[in-house]
């Protein structure tokens, strides 16, 4: 007999709390990774060191970081959105490259017009088809009850390769010697960048669809609405909400979120559309959305963190030769200790009284 | 199409098809017993990439094979801890799994990609291999392809006719029920993780040991997944998933052949074949979600408060 045993608790665990579980997962995780660094014959401290010194030691690093937090914070807002309603959207990497291909069509095709046209423009068919990416799953769920999680992840797959269809044939710059990528875009399709940084104007973006996102939630009638259905499908229903119309929204403005991303990678930082702009962002939005409880501020915090880490990651591979796959190790599992972790904030334990 | 081209198709079927057997009737034990297990992906690039360091280090392909059963079965008891004891949601801790499997194969194989290893080669069962038309359809291959024609039945015997495959359903179907009749659901919950992690390491290394005979990253390509969705297809039964795991071997032996003939269509094109088909299938299998033997409690924590 333990002389632990397991008791609810009565309030949830405060926010001090929290973080020190938060805290203490992360840790694990490092530790975990160390340990794997270690069995590929790197010294886990130097490794440690590279790591925070490439992602957070330098003006140039903390840019670098930004940049990647931005489409990482914009999917993982569009994967909250649907987790609010407990609807499992794993196809952000898909919607991403929808997003990108939708801004990308409107580029190439309307290369003549004004910027103030244009990027509009961009933006809309990104969300449009990303949206679309995200609303045939939805249709499919409510109306034939296949399981959305594999229907979105499928998805993603058949993305990728019509993005490379695209990229490989249709699309491709005449002029690339070969190389699957289109022709760079015109100026009037590029976001300009952020005074004299390397970051662009998503930023902004960024910071306004998750103001939105917030709004939406705590002060719209549909926003209530959607946390009620996730609370409890039955009940919601018996209240009469829509549900199947919900599903449809939070499908929808998810796939257009993640489409967002897309249109500023696209955009802003490759300037063209290339197969290397998947680098499964809309996976890593996932952990964050997780990592942050589907909180839009929080959400932020955890994308320059895990931002942070792919940096960081990319040091760790110029610098000691690190596969690149090592920021896959650490993410998975800083998740899987984040979601062990999350047991303190329900549970505890208390010593088992002596007979 | 003449005969021998039809033949030698549905022989490379029945090629393909194993190693999404092998994670399917995985999936269907660890489903069965409640736990819902989006790891396959991950569990099993990390078979494939164990069985074939075993198999290049050691020389013995049917040590790497149980070999990667055994990680196949490590890498599921991550999940067992967040979702039995901590009681990590479900969906989550697999998608975790699924990272941290695809991130850490990649990883450690980099040293690999480009290497030859030791494999499994077709040995004719003799008698059988010279029936007219099913003898080379399914008699002349390696023989993990006929260890996967023994996984189906046992898998069904050990659920249907043991008391260990009733309590495991038990697990899966009523948890509060299979407590109050004095069994212990986490530990039935924890063979059927555990032994499905065995099946979809086994899925695995089929791909490195017998098909491809080499490692990439990323060689599974989301079979894992497919063998998600061959469960619900398959209803939780054994049996179907033959069936299923067969159609999706047809699409790629299939898919393969029209790029090696140079079809028209581009091989991006074709590549979305088998994910198309996976939605395909989920949708024709909601027709008749009826007869499906879904586990009731399948995905469904037991809370630990005593």
């Amino acid at each position: 007999m333990s002389l632990l045993r397991i008791a609810k608790r009565q309030e949830p665990l405060g926010v001090g709390g929290s973080c020190c579980v938060l805290a203490a997962a992360l840790a694990l995780s490092l530790a975990l990774a160390g340990v794997f660094l270690a069995l590929g014959g790197t010294s886990p401290l130097s490794a440690l060191s590279v790591l925070l010194h490439g992602a957070f030691g330098s003006r140039h690093a903390l840019e670098d970081c930004v940049l990647k937090a931005i489409p990482i914070y914009l999917c993982a807002l569009g994967v909250a959105v649907a987790f609010r309603l407990k609807i499992w959207n794993i196809g952000a990497e898909g919607q991403f490259a929808l997003g990108a291909i939708g801004a990308t069509w409107a580029a190439l095709t309307f290369p003549e017009l004004p910027k103030v046209a244009l990027l509009p423009l961009m933006a809309a068919m990104a969300m449009a088809a990303g949206g679309l990416w995200g609303l045939v799953p939805a249709i499919l769920r409510q109306r034939l009850r296949t399981n959305e999680i594999i229907v979105t992840l499928m998805m993603n797959y058949i993305a990728v390769l019509l993005l490379d269809y695209l990229v490989y044939g249709v699309w491709k710059d005449p002029t690339s010697f070969g190389f699957p990528m289109t022709p760079l875009f015109s100026d009037a399709a590029i976001i300009g960048r952020i005074g004299g940084t390397t970051i662009n104007w998503g930023l902004a973006h960024g910071l306004v669809l998750g103001l939105l996102v917030w709004a939406f939630f705590r002060f719209t009638r549909t926003g209530f609405a959607v946390l009620a259905g996730g609370d409890n499908v039955r009940a919601a229903r018996y209240a009469g909400l829509p549900y199947d119309r919900l599903v449809f929204l939070v499908m929808v403005a998810s796939g257009a979120l993640a489409g967002w991303a897309g249109f500023v990678e696209a955009s802003a930082t490759v300037n063209r559309l290339q197969p290397s702009i998947m680098v499964g962002y809309g996976y890593t939005a996932i952990v964050v959305a997780w990592l942050a409880r589907l909180h839009p501020l929080a959400i932020g915090v955890a994308a320059l963190l895990l931002a942070g880490l792919r940096v960081g990651v990319e040091n760790l591979q110029l610098d000691l030769q690190v596969p690149a796959a090592f920021g896959g190790i650490i993410e998975g599992a800083i998740l899987l200790t984040v979601l062990a972790g999350g047991f303190f904030t329900t549970y505890r334990f208390t010593r088992r009284k002596r007979p | 199409m003449s005969t021998e081209i039809v033949i030698a198709l549905l022989a490379a079927t029945v090629q393909s098809g194993t190693p999404i057997l092998f994670a399917t009737l995985g999936e269907i034990l660890s489903e069965k017993s409640g736990v819902l297990n989006l790891g396959v992906e991950g569990v099993m690039i990390l078979g494939a990439l164990v069985g074939f360091v075993v198999a290049r280090h050691s020389g013995n392909p049917l040590l790497a094979f149980v070999a990667a059963g055994l990680v196949g079965s490590a890498a599921t008891a991550v999940h067992g801890p967040v979702c039995l004891w901590f009681q990590g949601n479900q969906v989550v801790s697999g998608l975790a799994l699924t990272i941290f499997g695809v991130g850490l194969a990649n990883y450690l194989g980099t040293a690999y990609i480009g290497t030859p290893a030791p494999g499994f080669s077709p040995v004719p069962l003799p008698g059988l291999s010279e029936l007219p038309v099913l003898g080379p359809i399914f008699f002349n291959h390696d023989p993990l392809v006929y260890v996967s024609y023994l996984v189906p039945p046992l898998l069904w015997l050990f659920l249907h006719a043991t008391r260990y495959g009733l309590g495991l359903r038990a697990a899966g179907e009523y948890p509060a029920a299979a407590v109050a009749a004095g069994l212990d659901v986490v530990a039935y919950r924890w063979l059927g993780v555990v032994g499905g992690g065995f099946f979809m390491g086994l899925g695995g290394a089929y791909l490195s040991l017998a098909y491809t005979h080499l490692w990439t990253s990323n060689l599974t390509a989301g079979r894992g997944w497919i063998a998600v969705a061959l469960v619900i297809f398959a209803f939780w039964r054994p049996g179907r998933a033959v069936f299923g795991a067969y159609l999706f071997g047809g699409i790629m032996a299939l898919q393969l052949r029209l790029q090696a003939s140079g079809a028209q269509l581009p091989s991006s094109i074709l590549l979305m074949l088998p994910y198309t088909l996976t939605v395909v299938v989920l949708v024709l299998s909601s027709w008749r979600k009826g007869s499906s033997d879904e586990p009731a409690a399948l995905g469904v924590n037991v809370a630990p408060v005593d």
